[in-house]
């Protein structure tokens, strides 16, 4: 999670870092690594393809007249290019890495092996039904876990991401009111929201009003009441909260929204919390995200690809975009016809986008369903949530927990510990980096000042956590103490020190350019 | 469970510190109504077990590569080098998320860097963001940002454009404005200009299009230029930008394209990677993250994600997209495979795509009754059949040729291209492949 609000984005008072340079430039196994436009040339080519001559193309007088200005590298090349550049990563294999909101657990290998499968990997989207069928299989299997999971009667697998997601969701939202003959426009969001909940909602067409919270964290129940009304299309909650915390009255929101004739959207980015433990079916909403990336452990990839299926209650099923996937007795088959979709007594508000979603991402993570079965998706639940009230409970002594525990998957701190001290979150985080660690999430939820979201997830050893929290510890004792001139000048052990944010974007430099046309284009 | 460390005496220790006798406690905020769940699932599963189970889902597929294959329509099946799929692997860039805390992520940003400037080199445009899910919905976040830019909600589209990425683009468009679709004609020049009003933001056409025409987008671009509208080209096939005019260069002013087929495999669909480039003087309404060059502390060179202004995470509700990700590992995928390729071995891949459609091509018009549809091609062409298509795939199917996409698929209720068939061929076909597709077909009609 990435906010910028109130936190500084120049690297403001560092000192020059005073280690001695190298002649190379590099330190030890630390590598510069050029841009593949210093390095690569247009001549070099790492793939033997034969250059065979066109007699006369087909092109109908459209061939390109210039070059596209690539260059090559060797295979060697190519793979130190990439290699170095990787050594210069954080990585949740190689660290801990307490990204709150993002789950950052093990990823495991066996995933990977499966997704490679040809029967999943070679299998074209447009291919003949009959010769794909046990990919289709794979989005079958993966839709009853997920149904099951979650005890909601129908799932969309398309949508790509979160976000996508979350569109989903609210434009069956937005049919089912019009199918009503209603014309509702507002919809609520928690003032603790992902950013990505107004937006949505504000891409959609509805008008976004912010919830407040209450003093424990969560959403303050009866303002949200006061805010129900005729016009109110839906609410869109996290649960578990971005404070870490469970909507203890949630169900009650949700007969509140339906009594006044809305939608109960949920944002299941926090799923992991209750995996294998508790169905969101069972507490009145509506539709909701899950990030197959997050609980399902399918990899984050330095941001993406995610996944993003959206369950839905009864009250929505019918309105799942297409396409539809039924089994008859010749097998599988995909409806992503609108027609025949209406003939079956659905009505698709559209298409998320092209073919069926994210397959390599539903088989690793149906690959990691079976692996832990409905007893390790408890256990994983029951880990994640040990593991933040682990930290919380060993640090809330020396830092400062805005809310009442017990926390859910994460663990929420804010920065009145650091009051006086000269010390900021974000100085908190830059130190963490040095310490061989990658930074919590912070500055997100905009509701604490100076938050720090610490999530461990279920993979982490109690070694790990206690190493972790050592540090932390000691960290706020040196803030509190007042060394403020390692804490403003960290990192210093990265591959970079801070980076100036505020000049990138003030003169965006945003690609590469060859000498001659970057002083050309400066001009 | 082998993903799982904490043992019994570690969760024993760990509550008597929380203060708790029982995991349960801690989820005491959850309604008791939602407490006792009981899922209908298996147990847990070994690895060698799960495997069984996969193994078994995979082998009901029948995989590209084991027949003569000619499927298109905007996903490829290309060669995808070794060293690609081991460097994604790696497990710095595999096990990443979204850098940011750039200190500790120079090696995905600095990548991104790379890959924009490899799109906007390849579409012929100034900017390119750190790309988008796939080419779809970069299409449709194009046409959004048309509409920012233009301050108008009509948008115009081809009747040649993927029929997918047409019904995604409605999804999201017609939220708030209307959307046009002109007729479909195979193979033919369509008249858009006539179509464009000075309420239309933008004409989307596909090029090639999806029925592996070429086309001339200059004359479109004038049009839609002087009626104040935008002109989006949009590709499905990459290893186009090695042998056809970049659409930057036929006056596109934003182009959304599908990466898939450089450094991705098919996948059945997905994940893919959105290309997105525009001209400079539209980046502040362009969506999706974006990796800009900076300085460190010491004054070297450094990476970040900047202008984080337009999105989600800073404007919420007045962001100029929902999006949060990008496609990282496809984007770093396609990346690699482009600098193995560089600029030699992207136009000769491109040119043996050429040729081999060309070879196929003349082989299958050799047969009576069969007729090339699209007079000017790249790698993909559609041919209309004396049949209805559906029949004759089937009829191929059975024979173990995958012949190509029906048009019939994609245009459900189009009547006029039920007998037509989108055939692809790229360099993983052979000349066996492509003299048992001639004989196959000639047997069946």
């Amino acid at each position: 999670m990435l906010n910028n609000q109130g936190r500084p984005t120049t690297p403001g008072a560092a000192s020059v870092s005073s280690a001695p340079p190298t002649l190379s430039g590099d330190r030890g196994l630390n590598h510069e690594e050029p841009l593949l436009f210093e390095v690569g040339r247009a001549e070099v080519t790492g793939v033997d393809l034969p250059d065979v001559t066109l007699k006369a193309d087909r092109l109908g007088g459209l061939a390109r007249k210039r070059p596209i200005g690539l260059v090559g590298l060797s295979e060697p090349e190519t793979m130190r290019h990439y290699v170095r550049l990787s050594q210069r990563n954080a990585s949740i294999d190689a660290m801990f890495y307490p990204l709150g909101s993002c789950t950052m657990k093990h990823n495991a290998r066996l995933n990977e092996k499966m997704a490679r499968l040809p029967g999943f990997s070679d299998a074209h989207p447009l291919a003949p039904q009959s010769t794909v069928q046990g990919a289709l299989a794979v989005l079958s299997q993966t839709a009853t876990w997920l149904k099951t999971l979650t005890g909601m009667p129908a799932v969309a697998l398309s949508p790509k991401a979160g976000a996508h997601g979350e569109l989903c969701g609210i434009l069956a939202i937005r049919a089912a009111i019009r199918a009503r003959g209603e014309n509702r426009t507002r919809i609520l969001v928690p003032e603790s929201a992902h950013g990505t909940n107004p937006a949505t909602a504000a891409l959609c067409g509805f008008t976004v009003e912010d919830v407040r919270a209450n003093a424990e964290g969560r959403v303050d129940v009866e303002a949200l009441k006061a805010k129900l009304g005729p016009d109110v299309a839906g609410v869109m909650l996290t649960n578990p909260n971005t404070c870490g915390l469970f909507e203890r009255d949630i169900i009650e929101i949700a007969d509140a929204v339906h009594a006044a004739g809305g939608y109960f959207y949920c944002d299941g980015a926090n799923f992991n919390a209750i995996v294998g433990r508790v169905r969101p079916g069972d507490l009145g909403i509506d539709a909701m995200h899950i990030n197959l990336h997050k609980t399902f452990s399918t990899p984050h990839g330095g941001g993406g690809p995610g996944a993003g299926p959206v369950v839905f209650s009864e009250r929505l099923a019918k309105f799942a975009p297409l396409p539809l996937l039924v089994q008859d007795a010749k097998g599988f088959r995909l409806i992503e016809d609108e027609e025949e979709a209406k003939a079956l007594g659905y009505s698709p508000f559209g298409r998320m986008c092209a073919f069926h979603g994210q397959m390599g991402m539903f088989v690793r993570a149906l690959t990691y369903m079976y692996s832990h079965g409905r007893d390790g998706l408890r256990q994983v639940a029951d880990d994640a949530v040990l593991n933040a009230n682990y930290i919380l409970a060993s640090l809330k002594d020396v830092m400062s927990a805005p809310f009442e525990g017990p926390c859910m998957h994460e663990a929420l701190f804010d920065d009145a510990f650091l009051k006086d001290s000269g010390v900021t979150t974000l100085d908190i985080a830059k130190a963490l980096i040095d310490e061989g660690y990658h930074p919590m999430t912070v500055y997100f939820p905009l509701v604490v000042h100076g938050a720090m979201l610490i999530e461990p997830t279920e993979t982490e050893s109690k070694e790990t956590l206690d190493r972790f929290i050592a540090v932390m510890r000691g960290l706020a004792r040196d803030a509190k103490a007042g060394d403020i001139e390692r804490f403003q000048s960290a990192p210093r052990l990265a591959p970079r020190r801070r980076l100036d944010e505020t000049a990138a974007a003030r003169k965006p430099v945003l690609r590469w350019r060859a000498p001659d046309n970057a002083a050309e284009a400066a001009e | 469970m082998r993903y799982l460390p904490l043992s019994g005496d570690d969760r024993r220790d760990m509550l008597a510190k929380i203060g708790v006798a029982s995991v349960d406690e801690l989820f005491r905020d959850v309604p008791s109504a939602a407490r006792e769940a009981r899922f209908d699932l298996p147990l847990h599963a070994g690895e060698m077990e799960v495997e069984r189970i996969m193994g078994r889902l995979s082998r009901q597929s029948i995989p590209a590569g084991e027949k003569p294959f000619f499927c298109g329509a905007g996903a490829y099946r290309h060669h995808v080098p070794a060293s690609v799929d081991h460097l994604i692997q790696r497990s710095e860039f595999l096990t990443s998320y979204t850098p940011y805390q750039p200190e500790i992520a120079q090696g995905t940003l600095q990548v991104l860097f790379e890959f924009q400037t490899q799109v906007a080199l390849l579409t012929g445009m100034e900017v390119a963001n750190a790309s988008l899910y796939d080419g779809s919905t970069a299409t449709a976040e194009g046409v959004l940002m048309a509409g920012r830019v233009t301050k108008r909600d009509r948008v115009l589209l081809s009747g040649s454009l993927h029929p997918h990425y047409a019904e995604t683009v409605r999804t999201v468009a017609e939220l708030g404005g209307t959307v046009v679709t002109a007729a479909v004609k195979p193979g033919q020049v369509e008249d858009l200009a006539s179509l464009i009003d000075d309420k239309t933001s933008c004409v989307v056409v596909q090029n090639p299009d999806v029925f592996g025409f070429v086309r001339d987008l200059r004359p479109i671009a004038e049009a839609a230029h002087a009626k104040g509208a935008l002109l989006i080209a949009v590709v499905t096939e990459a290893v186009s930008f090695g042998l056809i005019e970049a659409p930057g260069a036929m006056g596109a002013d934003i182009v959304a394209a599908e990466g898939q087929s450089l450094g991705n495999g098919l996948n059945f669909g997905g994940p893919y990677v959105g290309l997105f480039a525009t001209r400079e003087k539209f980046l502040r309404q362009m969506p999706g993250r974006l990796a800009g060059e900076t300085l460190d502390a010491d004054g070297r060179r450094g990476f970040v994600l900047t202008l984080s202004t337009r999105e989600q995470h800073i404007r919420r509700e007045k962001a100029t997209s929902n999006i949060c990700t990008n496609s990282g590992l496809c984007a770093l995928a396609f990346t690699i495979h482009t600098s193995l390729l560089g600029e030699i071995g992207l136009t000769r891949l491109a040119r043996i795509n050429h040729m081999r459609a060309t070879q196929l091509a003349e082989r299958l018009t050799r047969i009576p009754g069969v007729e090339l549809v699209t007079p000017s091609f790249f790698n993909e062409f559609t041919l209309k059949l004396p049949r209805p298509a559906v029949e004759i795939t089937h009829e191929l199917a059975a024979k173990g040729i995958i012949a190509g996409v029906r048009a019939s698929r994609l245009y459900l209720h189009e009547k006029s291209v039920a007998n037509h068939l989108i055939v692809a061929a790229t360099e993983t076909n052979t000349d066996e492949d492509i003299a048992a597709y001639g004989a196959a077909l000639q047997e069946v009609l």
